[in-house]
């Protein structure tokens, strides 16, 4: 996309298959690959542990740990259960929730579209029917599907996750094989507790060195896949690696991954390690036997010498705040770039590809970024909006005010995030400085509750698609952090944060 | 599910790149709870002005695409969100053949679910075939799953890839579920040696 991939290391010639581990295991003897003969990537060790059955020729049947289920995928797989008169297999490993139809206005009010409601209502009537833990619109621990995953220590290192949604690679952050799925899959885990699935190749995507100041994982990811495309993952499991991964927060991580999927990659990960464990510690559905199962995560990440079926190496000093200005995640640069020209482009269909996307954006190409004014800012989504996204565009705004022709909401991901935040006084930052704070739900990200753009209407946005109409029909979605939303929600256009005082 | 062994049908190009599964059926239709009826909301940004009515502009409602049922479109269809809703709207449109260079991993997944068959074919390969939809009239193509071939009447022919397990069940309509139920013990010794 963006001129040739800074690339230092071509498929597959990483890392030497040979090392010490190897040579001990063949001079015992040991061929045995499902102990490990050979030195495993995490993924290849997710997948053994897995593995039910396989055989030639077929899908392998993939056993799944958690199933996390929402309002608008799973009515059609339940009925599918009645049709057939079967069961679901292990509700106890199966949660649901309400989060992409929900109002962010009142919860003491009626959900006001008939049909919304209806949906809500179903998946509610449905796991009464089969017997699965719902966190309904009153619960405090409601949220969107993946943040509330992870922050009531569902997820974990080492579990196969599925969710009939394609942002469930955000459970990749904590060292599990994670994936979204089509309603006929949703159906088969609620009956099987199994998947049926080909194994995806691997890739590893190393960022070495530190990032700057002002540069988030948002950036980071956003890069990456400008760096690839949104179909450079296709076909893969994606490993992210290095310095700049290791160095992000768990929340961070989860942003990195919550992204794999627009880089074509239907899952992510991000080997466990210590800032995992102590994010784990003392939530509420973690192992009782907490130090136990912390020793068993410790041999999940990747064995010395495993190799990956392509690896690309990035340097984080390279990577400056991210800003989309196309209709897909791939078409994004750098805040201090100007708007690329379709004759910047040598291949024929991103040419065209480009001038629709520009044509629906209202840009012309050779503007700069920073000169790009906004109608709307939205913070929150699966991506960015956990405790510390919250905090980070606070900091931004605090002291500011909204600019008069901008009107910017901030949508927590979850009911103890809101909670969270109000403890910490960032909801009182937001109100004074003219954000309207909401409650928890997927929201603007994809509006299909109230919370929508009006054709042309132009949006700083930190959620992950900048699709056509995503955001609402005729809708213009920029894709950034929540530092980069808050300064260009206080300034009326885009800013480089990292300027910002 | 519906069995696919071949198909013969009218093409209609859709030249775009990463069609996205947000244009195939926008958000605003994923409320409802049933799995049909969908066809009727395809590309409807595109599809439709802002009044509702027909864009006659767009390629799927020009009069020369009435009755098509193979898309032939560009790189990386399909991507973006999981909604199974996508392949639904187009099996349901009257679709049952999508021919592009490449789709994305759910997408093309979901296809399989649901009696839909995608092509990935070289860029080349579709570049052609774009070139003969446009100068033939009622253009046709032949879908072979049994001999994995894309013909037309006019000495086109591209042999194409899929997973022989996946042939099979598009074949033969199979129900996964029933068939992975054949493998219940093993679920079960699964989840003993675990417990």
């Amino acid at each position: 996309m963006q001129g040739s991939p800074r690339c230092i290391a071509a498929v597959g010639t990483v890392y030497a298959s040979t090392g010490p581990f190897v040579e001990v295991l063949k001079l015992e003897g040991r061929f045995d690959m499902s102990e490990a003969a050979h030195p495993r990537t995490l993924f290849e060790k997710l997948w053994d542990n897995h593995v039910v059955h396989a055989e030639e020729g077929r899908q392998t049947i993939l056993y799944i740990d958690l199933h996390l289920v929402h309002e608008v995928t799973s009515p059609q797989a339940f009925e599918g259960l009645r049709l057939a008169g079967r069961q679901v297999r292990r509700p106890e490993l199966t949660i649901a929730t309400a989060d992409h139809n929900v109002p962010t206005s009142d919860r003491s009010l009626p959900i006001l579209d008939p049909i919304s409601k209806q949906q809500i209502d179903t998946l509610s009537n449905n796991c009464k029917e089969f017997g699965v833990k719902y966190y309904d619109l009153n619960d405090v621990r409601q949220g969107i599907v993946h943040v509330i995953g992870p922050e009531m220590g569902y997820t974990q290192p080492g579990m196969t996750i599925v969710c009939g949604d394609s942002h469930t690679s955000t459970h990749g952050a904590f060292g599990a094989l994670a994936f979204g799925i089509g309603t006929s899959e949703v159906e088969h885990v609620l009956a099987t507790q199994t998947l049926l699935q080909y194994k995806p190749k691997t890739l590893e995507l190393r960022v070495d060195g530190q990032v700057g100041r002002g540069v988030t994982a948002k950036d980071i990811v956003l890069y990456l896949i400008g760096q690839i495309s949104t179909s450079g993952g296709t076909g893969y499991c994606v490993e992210y690696t290095g310095e700049a991964i290791r160095a992000l927060t768990m929340e961070n991580r989860m942003t990195v991954c919550n992204m794999s999927i627009e880089a074509g990659a239907r899952a992510g990960m991000i080997a466990p390690d210590e800032v995992t464990y102590e994010y784990l510690k003392g939530r509420e559905f973690v192992p009782a036997d907490f130090d136990a199962a912390v020793a068993k995560w410790r041999k999940l990440p990747s064995d010395e010498g495993a190799t990956y079926d392509k690896s690309l190496v990035y340097d984080a000093a390279n990577i400056a705040p991210q800003i989309t200005w196309g209709t897909n995640p791939g078409q994004v640069t750098s805040v201090d770039k100007k708007v690329p020209m379709p004759a910047e482009f040598s291949d024929e269909t991103e040419q065209k590809t480009t001038a629709l996307a520009l044509e629906y954006m209202g840009l012309n190409g050779g503007e700069s970024l920073t000169d790009i004014k906004l109608d709307r800012v939205f913070i929150g989504s699966c991506t960015n909006a956990r405790i510390e996204d919250l905090r980070a565009a606070a900091a931004v705004a605090k002291g500011h005010k909204v600019a008069g022709s901008v009107s910017a909401m901030v949508v927590p991901g979850s009911g103890q995030v809101k909670k969270q935040a109000e403890e910490e006084g960032l909801d009182q930052v937001f109100k004074e400085a003219g954000f309207d704070w909401r409650e928890a739900g997927c929201s603007m990200c994809l509006a299909m509750n109230p919370d929508k753009l009006d054709p042309g209407e132009r949006c700083a946005s930190t959620s992950n698609r900048n699709f056509e109409g995503r955001q609402g029909k005729g809708g213009r979605t920029h894709l950034v952090s929540p530092e980069m939303a808050a300064a260009a929600a206080v300034a009326g256009h885009f800013v480089d944060v990292r300027e910002w005082n | 599910m519906n069995a696919f062994t071949t198909h013969a049908g009218k093409v209609v190009s859709l030249d775009r790149a990463n069609v996205d599964t947000d244009q195939i059926i926008p958000k605003q239709f994923l409320k409802r709870i049933e799995r049909t009826g969908f066809g009727e909301f395809l590309f409807w940004d595109w599809a439709r002005r802002d009044d509702g009515t027909l864009n006659m502009a767009f390629e799927l409602n020009r009069p020369e695409a009435a009755g098509a049922s193979i898309l032939l479109t560009r790189r990386n269809f399909g991507s973006g969100s999981s909604r199974e809703h996508a392949p639904w709207a187009l099996e349901d449109y009257g679709f049952r053949v999508i021919v592009a260079p490449s789709f994305a991993d759910i997408f093309y997944n979901n296809c399989f679910k649901n009696g839909l068959l995608p092509i990935p074919l070289s860029e080349e390969q579709i570049e052609e075939l774009f070139q003969r939809a446009a100068k033939h009239e009622g253009y046709q193509l032949t879908a072979d799953l049994e001999k994995q071939t894309l013909t037309d009447e006019h000495g086109f022919t591209a042999s194409f890839e899929v997973e022989p397990f996946r042939r099979h069940c598009l074949m033969n309509g199979l129900d996964d579920i029933a068939l992975t139920l054949e493998q219940v013990d093993k679920i079960d010794a699964f989840e003993a040696a675990r417990a």
